[in-house]
This record gives C-alpha cells, sequence and structure tokens, in this order.
C-alpha cells in the first residue's frame, strides 16, 4: 500500500497481462453498456475491414484504471486519469498494461503522485498512452 | 487486413450548421451506479480486486459501500426510443453534430474526479460539444474529430463530482 513518504518517482506498477477474448469484450460491452458490433460481432462489415473485433479503447482506458487501482490498493482515490488511443489492439492478441511515477508533490493540502500509463502490445507500441494523478491518503 | 467493404470519404467538410452546435448543451442524463453496476463493469474489465465485488471486502478497506472502478461513472439509464440503442447513453450523444459518416473510433479521454463515485451515487451527466476538425489519415480517408465534455453531478446536492472529455472519429 503506497504512501506519500514511501513513493519514489521511477517506481514502477506491477504490470497486467491483457488478452480480451470475445467473450471478454462481450463482458465488457454489458458493463459499459457500449454494444457496438465492431467489438464482438465477426461479421459486422467494419470488424471484417479491419481483419477482426478490436478491443473497445475505452476498455484499455478501463484496464489503466485496473492498473492504478491495484497499486493504489485504496489507500487514497484517482484525481485524474487520461489516455490518447494511438493503436488498435486486436481480440486475443496480448498486451500489457504498464506505468511508472512520473513525480509527487502537495498541492492545496492534497498528497498527489502524477503517473504515467500506457498499454503496450507485443511489438512494443504503446498503443494507449495515458497519465493519472492519485490523491493519498497519506 | 480483411476486404474494404466500404469507401474512404476523400471529401467532407465542416458546416456552418454543424460548428453551430459547438457549446451548446444536450439534455441531462441520469447514470447510476449501483452495486450490480459496479460489479458488471468491473468483470468486464477483468478485475480480481474483490473490493469491488464483495461489500464486506469493500468494509475491510475503510470504505461504506462497493468503489466504483476508475473511469467508470455509472451506466446510463435505458429507455427505449430515447437512448442509443448502441451505445445506451442518450441518442446522440448528447450535444452531437449530425455529420452522415459511418465509422467511429475512440481518439481519448479523460476524466478529473472531485471525489471518489461509489456504489449508491446517482448522477445527472450533461454533455457538450467544444470543438470540431478535419484531419486526413491514409487508411481512413478524411476524419472528423469531435471533442465532447461531460458534466456529472450529484443528484442529491447538485455538485459537480468529475468532468470527462472525450474526443471521437468519425470516418
Amino acid at each position: 500500500m503506497p504512501t506519500f513518504a514511501s513513493v519514489n518517482v521511477g517506481d514502477e506498477l506491477a504490470t497486467l497481462t491483457k488478452a480480451p477474448s470475445r467473450l471478454q469484450l462481450v463482458q465488457y460491452a454489458a458493463g459499459s453498456g457500449d454494444f457496438n458490433p465492431l467489438h464482438f460481432d465477426p461479421d459486422f462489415p467494419q470488424a471484417k475491414q479491419i481483419g477482426d473485433n478490436i478491443v473497445h479503447g475505452r476498455m484499455k482506458y478501463a484496464c489503466l484504471g485496473e492498473l492504478v487501482s491495484n497499486w493504489l490498493d485504496h489507500s487514497g482515490w484517482v484525481k485524474m486519469i487520461s489516455c490518447q488511443y494511438r493503436g488498435m489492439d486486436m481480440r486475443g492478441a496480448e498486451f500489457k498494461v504498464k506505468g511508472v511515477v512520473a513525480a509527487k508533490r502537495e498541492e492545496n493540502g492534497q498528497k498527489l503522485v502524477d503517473l504515467d500509463v500506457w498499454t503496450e502490445n507485443v511489438g512494443g507500441q504503446k498503443t494507449t498512452p495515458g497519465k493519472a494523478t492519485v490523491v493519498l491518503n497519506g | 487486413m480483411g476486404t474494404t467493404l466500404r469507401t474512404m470519404a476523400e471529401q467532407f467538410e465542416i458546416t456552418d450548421e454543424m460548428r453551430a452546435q459547438i457549446g451548446k448543451e444536450g439534455d441531462p442524463w441520469t447514470y447510476e451506479v449501483t452495486t450490480t453496476g459496479v460489479r458488471a463493469f468491473a468483470r468486464g474489465v477483468g478485475y480480481t480486486d474483490t473490493t469491488y465485488y464483495d461489500i464486506d471486502d469493500a468494509n475491510a478497506k475503510g470504505l461504506d459501500a462497493l468503489p466504483a472502478p476508475p473511469c467508470y461513472l455509472g451506466f446510463p439509464i435505458f429507455i427505449p426510443g430515447r437512448s442509443d440503442a448502441t451505445f445506451s447513453g442518450p441518442r446522440g450523444g448528447g450535444g452531437g453534430v449530425s455529420h452522415g459518416l459511418p465509422g467511429l473510433l475512440d481518439g481519448g479521454t479523460e476524466t478529473n474526479y472531485e471525489r471518489p463515485i461509489k456504489a449508491g451515487d446517482v448522477l445527472e451527466g450533461r454533455s457538450a460539444l467544444t470543438n470540431l476538425e478535419t484531419k486526413t489519415s491514409p487508411s481512413l480517408g478524411v476524419m472528423l474529430l469531435t471533442t465532447q465534455e461531460t458534466t456529472y453531478r450529484d443528484k442529491a446536492t447538485g455538485d459537480v463530482v468529475a468532468r470527462q472529455r472525450a474526443q471521437a472519429i468519425f470516418y
């Protein structure tokens, strides 16, 4: 459980490994309400055009959230989380979810930690780079 | 890459009518953060942290309710005829713009929170289109990039709890 005193710039967050199956993508659709068939229907024209179903961008965004949440272990809360969708990740293809502590600072009485977070495909491309800021309780 | 089933947009222009939509707020929409919704979202993402599923485990972490996972701002209430059948939110996205481009990709998302969200919260989201621009991609042709900002308020207090900025790419 991180504390403001124990966190250091350069600390790495524990990497997550994902390879969402069609079932997982359907479960994400149900949980998020995003039922775009591009993400689970192999016969959907856009999926045929691309070559397969692709992982929801917002699911990768949420995976960045999971990465941060696991590191935070409920010892604070997420104040900001952002990402850009730079590349597609295909159904079933493995990608890693990674992060590193970029800065820590105190502002308006809050103990803040800035994180660089991203998803990375097997080719090493950062398909979803992002940032997060968390508020630590102590 | 599979068979190309549609032609890339070679020409697309932002009209005055489309620009006139910038800044206009859509109708408010309700987003419920329920225990079932939190569990469904956490399951969909693949969380193994039981704090998002089991109230006893949440209590053990000092929480009085299931916490909403980061990036989850509740589930939009679904009303046939008024909700978007694909994306579940208000039809047209709330503060959206008509353009006729069939393809859609997410461009980016940023959420700023004023406080943690938890099961039991009922939020009211109100969206506004804040920017329109075009770009050209070698593979997708002329694309329309839209930026939409949604403000989420606690329906019980009226306090802003989060603001989300989302960029969409239509092609």
